[in-house]
């Protein structure tokens, strides 16, 4: 019952969608004002409808109901219940039923709290909205059902992916998609707002907080993922240019940039129509990553879909928005009136080139992803690594934090070249101190990370100088937002360039008793046993590791071995063991037995001493917080809060 | 300045801005674009030595050999038209295994063998290199000589 449920609900909610498409599309079109009001309610309805749908999906995952052709196909009664409950989006169903919950809730949220817009922005921009859904409403219903059922329900599940059991996976794509979709609403915003010629300041000031909402989870999204690669995969990477995850840094970026271009819209009515271009170029890029990783062009953990029906229909849904909202750019484009003026050397200015730097990137991470695939399609067999991205986005990325050092401290319309000179001695100071520091006690440091952390000893001191001066407790909360984003650039800047500067690795057979030097740690083979986990065995590695100032720490490393389930063949994985010290991580990684000559039960050990490895994390993560703080401030939640309270305490002394 | 001429320098500098990062992209992707080889392409005197490239293939049946360090091993990619030897050194990722697919990066010795600094993790066992397209079955376990 609960799957034939989940269905109708689905069902119902695609008509719901399509109600508000037409209601909207009549009411602009000069229809009665009735049809206005219908949109909202069917937005929040639907997004209700479809959260529903995803509730009972998950609902079959732990029951464990083997009738329904994708929980059989990805879980398993012995799995423990965490699992049950991921593995609902560890599969491609169940991961676009995700995606288009929080389509259809993202619509819900802008029909319940958008109170700026105006009434027929509003009504486009649920129309619009709407319209997406719908699209995925179709690519669900008619190619990828989650809730068919089987004929006859097999004894038991065939199980999920090993590697994608995992504590991470539980929150990770949850996260990406909210981010990645979030950016839908910006799209809509963009799609409404040129529809009714309504691109201005108050556009702007309403898309703002969304655009940062979104911005958030995919900041949030991407560090964990750098995370759940770098411990899970065992290989002690953070980033490896993976389609998977340029596919997911790229919308990262055109974010980033629209959010900079709508500070210039809202505050100085300038960029409009670039701003406008860029809020449509954020989720087309989300819908590229979600086709590129989706539809089997690239075979990694994320691409569980190897259809080619089903890559076809997003491409189809795919051309028709971005195409639908390219072409409606171009007729409005040239009715948008011209912005405000500034100067060069003004902060318009800098967010310009960030705008600038930021896109470029954008589109040589694209190039590069892109290329493997038309080059193939063109019988030529080529893969982009590392190599050719650290070579174009390395030195970008290092002009983008310097103008990010001016930017803060421009005034808007224009500023002079010498007061700007005048505010940074103290960070071209850190910036000469940290260089000269790593010239003299360095050793040979690559050119790249050398940059990186002298650039990040800049970036670090200057973002905090907008706070010089100021009132503390009456500093606003987007200036906050700004000052502990930027900052946190900084601190994943220093992460990056100290780990591939100073990483130290090692790589031994050791066998019990044997001590390794790796860094300042000594860390000694105790031997290894075998250990039963809930759904797998392991031998579990044990390791002391020592360092010269005292203090042992045990270190667990295991090797895993999943029995296969259901006809599918047994697995293994290798989970690192990691201990975090103030300096940074030691990582270990154990291997094979190695049948040695010397038969002492050897077995391969891989230690690296990361140097830190976690400040990119902790970057990550006030990068986050800035923007939520900055999202705060401009929702301006705080400010209606404290109105509300004033109002309360009014009425209790009256 | 006037609104026009700022129109016009925003527009120059983003004009020269794209075409500095085409260049910039064009050339990084001449000298950094690792080339996919299969094992047939290499034998056929495609891959160069010591040009950075990436080997993809099947792991032939009973063609891993452990080295007495216990690090270092050799085994045999295949694509059932040629073989190329192969030799890694370091721990190999959890689902490499005999007659499952691999990729590896690495370059050609002179002496014919691929040394490989990284085999490339697979995150599933019906793994294929997708540059590889459709293989027979069974071809693991019939690899040609090397």
């Amino acid at each position: 019952m609960i799957a034939e449920l989940g269905l109708a609900l689905l069902w119902i909610a695609a008509a719901l969608a399509c109600l508000s498409l037409v209601a909207g599309v009549l009411f602009l079109r000069g229809g009665p004002k009735d049809l206005a009001s219908l949109v909202r309610p069917a937005s929040v309805a639907q997004g209700v409808l479809t959260a529903a749908a995803f509730g009972l999906l998950i609902a079959l995952f732990v029951r464990s109901d083997m009738s329904v052709e994708l929980v059989a196909r990805n879980s398993n009664s012995l799995k423990p219940m965490i699992f049950k409950i991921a593995g609902t989006w560890g599969n491609h169903e169940g991961s676009m039923l995700l995606w288009l919950m929080i389509l259809s809730l993202s619509g819900a949220l802008i029909a319940i709290f958008e109170r700026r817009l105006r009434e027929d922005t509003l009504v486009a921009t649920l129309s619009a909205q709407a319209a997406l859904s719908l699209g995925f409403f179709a690519f669900l219903l008619f190619s990828s059902n989650p809730f068919n059922r089987l004929p006859v329900a097999p004894p038991d599940g065939q199980g999920l992916n090993p590697l994608l059991q995992d504590i991470g996976l539980a929150f990770h794509p949850p996260t990406l998609y909210v981010g990645y979709v979030g950016l839908s609403v910006a799209f809509s915003f963009a799609v409404g707002a040129l529809i009714t010629r309504e691109i201005g300041p108050a556009f702007a000031r309403a898309m703002r907080p969304w655009v940062l909402f979104s911005w958030i989870f995919l900041t949030l999204g991407i560090t964990a993922g750098s995370y759940w690669a770098y411990y899970e995969l065992g290989w002690g990477g953070w980033w490896f240019w993976d389609p998977v995850e340029n596919v997911s840094l790229i919308p990262w970026l055109a974010g980033a940039a629209l959010l900079h271009s709508v500070a210039v819209t809202a505050t100085r009515n300038a960029l409009r129509a670039w701003t406008v271009m860029l809020a449509v170029i954020g989720f087309s890029m989300s819908m590229v990553g979600t086709f590129i990783v989706r539809s089997g062009l690239l075979t990694s953990v994320h691409s569980f879909a190897v259809d080619p029906e089903r890559g076809t229909f997003l491409l189809a849904l795919m051309a028709i928005y971005i195409g639908g909202a390219l072409t409606l750019f171009a007729v409005r484009a040239g009715s948008v009136a011209e912005g405000k003026k500034f100067a060069l050397l003004s902060r318009e200015g800098s967010l310009v080139i960030n705008n600038l730097l930021l896109t470029t990137i954008l589109a040589l991470v694209l190039l590069g992803t892109l290329y493997p695939i038309v080059a193939e399609a063109m019988g030529e067999k080529i893969s982009v690594g590392p190599p050719y991205y650290n070579k174009v986005a390395g030195p970008l990325a290092l002009i983008l934090c310097l103008v990010m050092v001016a930017g803060p401290l421009l005034a808007w319309r224009r500023d002079d070249g010498k007061k700007l000179w005048s505010r940074l001695p103290m960070a071209v100071f850190a910036g000469a101190l940290v260089l000269v520091l790593l010239v003299i006690f360095g050793g040979k440091v690559g050119i790249l990370p050398l940059l990186g952390m002298t650039v990040a000893g800049v970036v670090a001191v200057a973002s905090l100088a907008p706070l010089w001066g100021r009132n503390l407790r009456r500093t606003p909360l987007p200036t906050w937002g700004m000052v502990i984003a930027h900052f946190g650039v900084a601190v994943a800047l220093a992460g990056m360039g100290a780990e591939s500067a100073f990483i130290k690795e090692k790589l031994v057979a050791a066998k019990p008793g044997d001590v390794v030097k790796v860094g300042d740690f000594e860390v000694r083979f105790e031997g290894v046993k075998p250990v039963a986990g809930p759904n797998y065995t392991a031998i579990e590695g044990t390791l002391v590791a020592t360092t010269s100032g005292g203090g042992s720490h045990v270190m667990k490393p295991e090797s895993r071995m999943f029995p296969g389930l259901m006809g599918t063949a047994p697995t293994e994985t290798n989970e690192a063991a990691l201990l975090t010290r103030p300096g940074g991580q030691l990582y270990a990684v154990l291997g094979q037995p190695v049948v040695g000559a010397d038969g002492a039960g050897r077995y391969q050990l891989r230690l690296w001493w990361k140097p830190l490895v976690w400040w990119i994390w902790l970057g990550g993560a006030l990068i986050a917080i800035g923007a939520a703080l900055s999202m705060l401030g401009r929702a301006q939640l705080l400010t209606l809060w404290r109105a509300r309270r004033a109002r309360k305490e009014e009425g209790r002394w009256k | 300045m006037k609104a026009k001429h700022q129109r016009l320098v925003l527009a120059l500098v983003a004009v020269a801005g794209i075409a500095g990062a085409g260049v910039l992209g064009a050339s990084a992707l001449r000298d950094e674009a690792a080339y996919f080889r299969t094992p047939a392409e290499v034998k056929a005197g495609k891959a160069e030595v010591g040009e950075p490239m990436r080997l993809g293939g099947m792991v032939a049946a009973g063609s891993i050999v452990r080295q007495p360090d216990g690090l270092t091993i050799r085994f045999v990619a295949t694509d059932g038209k040629a073989s190329v030897p192969v030799q890694f050194t370091g721990i190999v990722p959890d689902l490499f295994a005999e007659e499952s697919g691999m990729v590896a990066d690495g370059r050609m010795r002179a002496d014919g063998t691929f040394v490989a600094d990284r085999i490339l993790a697979k995150h599933d066992e019906r793994y294929m290199p997708p540059q590889m397209g459709e293989m027979p079955e069974g071809v693991a376990k019939m690899a040609p000589k090397v």
